[in-house]
């Protein structure tokens, strides 16, 4: 557990890191540490340079503003967790990263390493697909925004440039009769998701007005379930149609479906839905 | 003069583990926190294939590198350092600490780098090139046996290591075999389960690692080497015969040891590696397994296939037992690989009359990481077979499986009980223990639950097992380094009591159960009481902590010397008090003649005198030192009942533990709260073992759960509250009845845990299910067909 010699740079600032980045060909930013350290220490990756940006203030916080929340790409799991804003606008994020790893891991890790890092078992990027979010991106060319559609392209691939930072994601803050929920098989070992599923539901009065379902852990990038949301818009969020509607969440997927020793892709794609019907039900009833 | 304080009696009572407070603040010094002026440390180059051929090995990069003190192939390292020492009575091919032909699996080290640092040293090891030609993987113990897809050791025909060694009823001492009468039992039975079981393999995953640094000091000529063992003495012993040394020349130490399991009682190669090379070098050095290291360079436990039969009568009294056995070693021998399977062979009759039994054992070579002892060594796969086995008979019968134990017992008169299988059971209450964990778990009401449940559709199961086990190793004539315990007792100048100890804790909490019996021996506060070990300088000898020996048998040593050191204390004392010596009492701090303590002199005052005997009593010695060896008659037989409720979830097939009761039987106790702590820890291992750990090796022979993001240990919250009792049986075979509980609780719960779900699907037809009960196999056994 002992990684290649690299170089350390700390950037003060966006500019500075897309500086460093330029400057040293190859380097990874360094956030929280709780995806790169290991890759490191594992040697699976040997950058010449790391530049460290986890002390530029204004990637950090969370703020409320046009509708959405605005959190900054250095916002820790934890900090998510504890804000009252993330807990009242998007419940499901909040119960995520909650439930990311230990404390070590809330509160070193950021929402950005997370989804930078996109791993396919990770919580945060099928959360935030559910409750279409965007995510602001510095590059050399300038700012963009992004769906979470464009911005998680395969396992571990995102839209994310060499000499690109992710500054923000946004997320639009759910309004009253809505409620979202995220629901976890934790894997025994890492307790990263085996099978992961985000539901937010808009129900005034009971009934179903609109519906997103997100399902992570089976395939390479979250996948938004349509046949779910489909199935499930404009009818009654009752436990039989929640049910019914559920049950189609694996007909999504497509046939790329990840398995390890632990549990096959037929299996993953198979317990889907029970998942996908846990988390509408609670969506359901914090909307109701 | 005030009265002395009156001082509690502390054997018997839960005192907290003086160790804790140091451990658990971070105090304690481990290996890798010994550092030596001028230290270099060691990175092993590893292969990265399963089986294979070497055909070169270039070094010559990684010697550029400015800092890389040297580097040894196996080749090289083969010529100051001779073949790893493989104690036990069986055959085992040559094997090398560091390869030099063959690699054989996943982490055989093939070259060894000295460093300035850990950093340099795993540089350099990345850049030694290594070409081999690779040779067919061997993986499945069974097709092994045909000598397929390739043979590990030319010496070896088809990969036997050992066996079929035949064991039990009509198994003559020469080794001739008479099926008879088992044969018999079998054509008259009303009823027959069969059944093939895998007990699969498992990592040991001590939180601390391996972990070792060696000192030889030229012109002094002696060399110190710290590791992460178990058993310092066997170490120094191994150390020193390799290194060509004495072993008045080899001190050997355990600092702080962050859990063992049994992996740590083996004599790893990079220890004598880095002994062999600080001698070479003149250098000390310093080797620490790093976490993924492990997975693959400490030994793995289990990994044994049983093949089990019971015949019985419809009534449920069983007539006879057949075991065979197919253990899937791994590449070498390392110090017990051959022996664990003979326990489980040892173990077969479990608590039952079995009138007739046939134990077979054969021992596979597999292109894997060795395996040895892991927590219970042999036991709980035993009683994992024979369990597995009564559960199914009773459902075949459809009888309560608690009834089913109850009729087949070997009854409290029958002690001591010689079993088919050669094994002396010392004493038992099997009835007792059931009994005490039925009304524990309030079996009847138990079962209501469970079947409302079932009503309302939930898969609610109930496992029941049953154990025995063999604790208190020894005797000598049983382990290849002796099987006696040492200590030595020591009652200071100031009144104080240093006592050593050959067993070497590391967990198990004996600075804290030998300071109480020492307490309430000399009738002194536990306070005024050290315990040493792990310092084969400080402890003159030793054989270390493995089997649940500590109590048992480190106990009865310590209770030895200490009974010496007391009646020689005595003698002093009855010369100052002018009193005669049978007439004294030690108690509160004071030795005095019985009746009259203020009369008596303080404990401080007797050890003061003995040291300085101005008038020295006729026929002694100053000083007030003692030592005793303890040579155990026989092993122990621990025993209990568990069981355990459980419930898999219908859609998903995850299974979660609602009830978890453990009632053991462990003889005497010193302290209740520390033999809860090895049951907790115990449970956990064997819940772990059948709920989420495996180690997985590929068709391709490549380890497929090479870290902790895939290899799963149990957590807290994996577990309902255990709720424990016990029953008490003293042993006749060491002086103070106690029987050991180190390693109980994996041996009972991990069968119960599977039949309880096997109960919770025995409605989709489903007799037996091969841990680790995973979700999708459960999930496929629920959804059958569909699935
Ligand atoms: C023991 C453990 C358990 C875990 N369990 C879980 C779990 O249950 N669920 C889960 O979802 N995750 C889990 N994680 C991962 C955790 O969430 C990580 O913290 C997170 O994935 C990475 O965030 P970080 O800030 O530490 O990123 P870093 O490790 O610093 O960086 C990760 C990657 O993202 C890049 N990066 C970081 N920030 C930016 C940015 N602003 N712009 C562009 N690129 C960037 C880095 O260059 C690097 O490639 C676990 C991690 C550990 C160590």
């Amino acid at each position: 557990m002992f990684a290649a010699d690299f170089e350390y740079y700390r950037a003060g600032s966006v500019a500075e890191a897309r500086e460093l980045l330029a400057a040293h060909p190859g380097a990874k930013l360094l956030a929280g540490g709780h995806s790169l350290i290991p890759l490191l220490k594992l040697r699976l990756a040997a950058p010449a340079a790391v530049v460290d940006i986890g002390r530029i203030g204004e990637l950090h916080g969370i703020s409320n503003g046009g509708g959405a929340l605005h959190i900054g790409a250095l916002t820790t799991h934890a900090e998510i967790a504890a804000s009252a804003a993330v807990n009242a606008g998007a419940e499901a994020l909040a119960e995520a990263a909650s439930q990311i790893g230990d404390p070590a891991v809330r509160n070193r890790g950021t929402i950005g390493g997370n989804v930078a890092h996109a791993d396919p078992a990770s919580d945060l990027p099928t959360v935030l697909a559910a409750l279409g979010a965007t995510f602001t991106v510095s590059g050399p060319d300038g700012e963009r925004s992004l769906a979470a559609a464009d911005f998680f392209q395969g396992m571990m691939a995102t839209a994310l440039g060499e000499h690109d930072i992710l500054t923000a994601v946004n997320v639009p803050a759910a309004g009253s009769g809505s409620g979202s929920a995220y629901v976890k098989f934790s894997h025994p070992a890492s307790r990263y998701a085996v099978v992961g599923a985000a539901a937010a539901v808009t129900g005034a009065g009971g009934t179903c007005a609109g519906a997103s379902v997100a399902v992570g852990g089976a395939t390479a990038v979250p996948v938004r379930c349509a046949s779910v949301e489909a199935a499930l818009a404009g009818r009654a969020l009752s436990a039989d149609a929640i049910a019914a509607a559920a049950a189609a969440a694996g007909s999504d997927f497509g046939d790329d479906l990840l398995g390890d020793v632990f549990a096959s892709g037929e299996y993953r794609k198979a317990v889907a839905p029970v998942y996908v019907q846990r988390a509408l039900t609670a969506a359901a009833e914090r909307a109701g | 003069m005030t009265a002395p304080a009156v001082l509690p009696k502390l054997v018997g009572q839960r005192v907290r583990r003086r160790e804790d407070p140091r451990l658990i603040q971070g105090r304690g010094t481990y290996v890798d926190d010994v550092t030596i002026a001028g230290l270099q440390h060691l990175a092993f180059k590893r292969s990265d294939i399963p089986h294979g051929r070497i055909l070169s090995i270039d070094t010559s990069a990684a010697e550029a590198l400015d800092g890389v003190e040297a580097i040894f192939t196996g080749a090289q390292i083969a010529e100051f350092l001779g073949p790893m020492p493989v104690p036990t009575p069986f055959p085992a091919p040559e094997h090398r600490a560091v390869a030099a032909d063959v690699v054989r699996y996943v982490g055989d080290p093939v070259a060894v780098v000295v460093a300035r640092d850990r950093y340099l040293a795993r540089d350099a090891a990345d850049a030694i090139t290594v070409d081999c030609e690779p040779l067919p993987a061997v993986v499945d113990p069974e097709a092994a046996l045909s000598g397929q897809p390739a043979v590990l050791h030319a010496d070896f025909p088809n990969n036997v290591a050992v066996g079929p060694l035949p064991a039990g009823t009509g198994v003559g001492r020469g080794g001739q075999v008479d099926d008879s009468a088992v044969d018999g039992a079998f054509a008259e039975a009303e009823v027959v389960v069969s059944q093939r079981m895998v007990n699969q393999r498992l990592a040991p995953t001590a939180i601390e690692p391996r972990g070792v640094v060696a000192h030889f000091e030229p012109g002094k000529e002696t060399l110190t080497i710290w590791s992460s063992t178990q058993n310092p003495h066997i170490l120094r012993t191994h150390v020193a015969a390799l290194t060509g040394l004495g072993q008045d020349q080899v001190r050997a130490i355990a600092p702080e040891v962050g859990g063992g399991f049994g992996a740590k009682i083996n004599i790893y190669g990079e220890d004598l590696v880095a002994a062999a090379v600080s001698k070479r070098l003149g250098l000390p050095v310093k080797w620490v397994e790093d976490r993924s290291e492990a997975f693959l360079a400490t030994i793995h436990g289990r990994g044994i296939i049983g093949y089990v039969d019971i015949a019985a009568r419809r009534d449920g009294r069983v007539l006879g037992l057949k075991l065979r056995l197919v253990a899937d070693i791994g590449a070498y021998n390392m110090l017990l690989t051959a022996v664990v399977p003979t326990q489980t062979m040892r173990m077969a009759n479990g608590t039952y009359a079995f009138p007739v039994v046939r134990a077979t054992l054969t021992e596979v070579f597999t292109n894997k990481t060795p395996t040895d002892a892991y927590r219970g060594a042999g036991r709980p796969e035993a009683a994992y077979f024979v369990e597995r086995a009564m559960d199914m008979l009773a459902r075949e019968i459809g009888m309560d499986p608690a009834e089913l134990r109850r009729r087949n017992f070997i009854q409290p008169h029958q002690f001591p009980y010689k079993t088919q299988v050669g094994a002396l059971y010392d004493s038992g209450d099997y009835e007792k223990a059931l009994d005490r964990a039925l009304e524990k778990a309030g079996w009847e009401q138990l079962k209501a639950e469970r079947d409302a449940a079932r009503a309302d559709g939930r898969l609610v199961g109930l496992g029941l097992s049953m154990y025995v086990e063999i604790c208190g190793l020894g005797p000598s004539a049983r382990l290849p380094n002796g099987g006696w315990e040492y200590s030595q007792v020591t009652v200071e100048r100031d009144g104080r009591i240093s006592a050593t100890t050959g067993v070497s804790p590391h967990g198990q909490g004996n600075e804290t159960t030998f300071a109480q019996m020492l307490a309430d021996q000399f009738g002194v506060p536990l306070e005024h009481i050290r315990i040493h070990h792990g310092d084969t300088a400080v402890v003159k000898q030793g054989i270390g902590t493995f089997g649940s020996r500590s109590q048992a048998v480190g106990g009865a040593a310590l209770h030895l010397a200490g009974g010496k050191v007391k009646t020689k204390m005595a003698k002093f004392a009855a010369a100052l008090l002018e009193a005669h010596e049978g007439d004294l009492v030690f108690e509160n701090g004071r030795i005095a003649v019985a009746g009259a303590p203020a009369a008596g002199k303080t404990f401080a005052e007797v050890a003061a005198y003995a040291h300085r005997p101005v008038k020295l009593p006729a026929g002694l010695e100053p000083g007030l030192s003692e030592e005793a060896f303890f040579e155990p008659p026989n092993n122990t037989y621990p025993f209990g009942c568990h069981i355990a409720l459980l419930e898999v979830d219908r859609d998903t097939g995850e299974p979660r533990l609602l009830r978890m009761v453990a009632v053991d039987d462990a003889g005497n106790l010193i302290n209740p709260l520390i033999v809860e702590g090895q049951i907790h820890g115990g449970l956990t291992q064997g819940i772990g073992q059948a709920l989420v750990e495996e180690v997985v090796y590929g068709d391709d022979g490549q380890p497929l759960t090479g870290s902790l993001m895939d290899y799963a240990i149990p957590r807290a919250t994996d577990f309902p509250r255990f709720e424990l009792d016990n029953t008490v049986t003293p042993t006749p075979v060491n002086p103070l009845g106690a029987k050991g509980v180190g390693e109980a609780g994996t041996i009972g719960s991990t069968p119960c845990i599977v039949s309880a779900a096997v109960d919770a699907l025995g409605g989709f037809g489903v007799r037996h299910i091969d841990m680790l009960l995973r979700p999708e196999k459960l999930w496929r056994i629920i959804h059958g067909g569909n699935a």
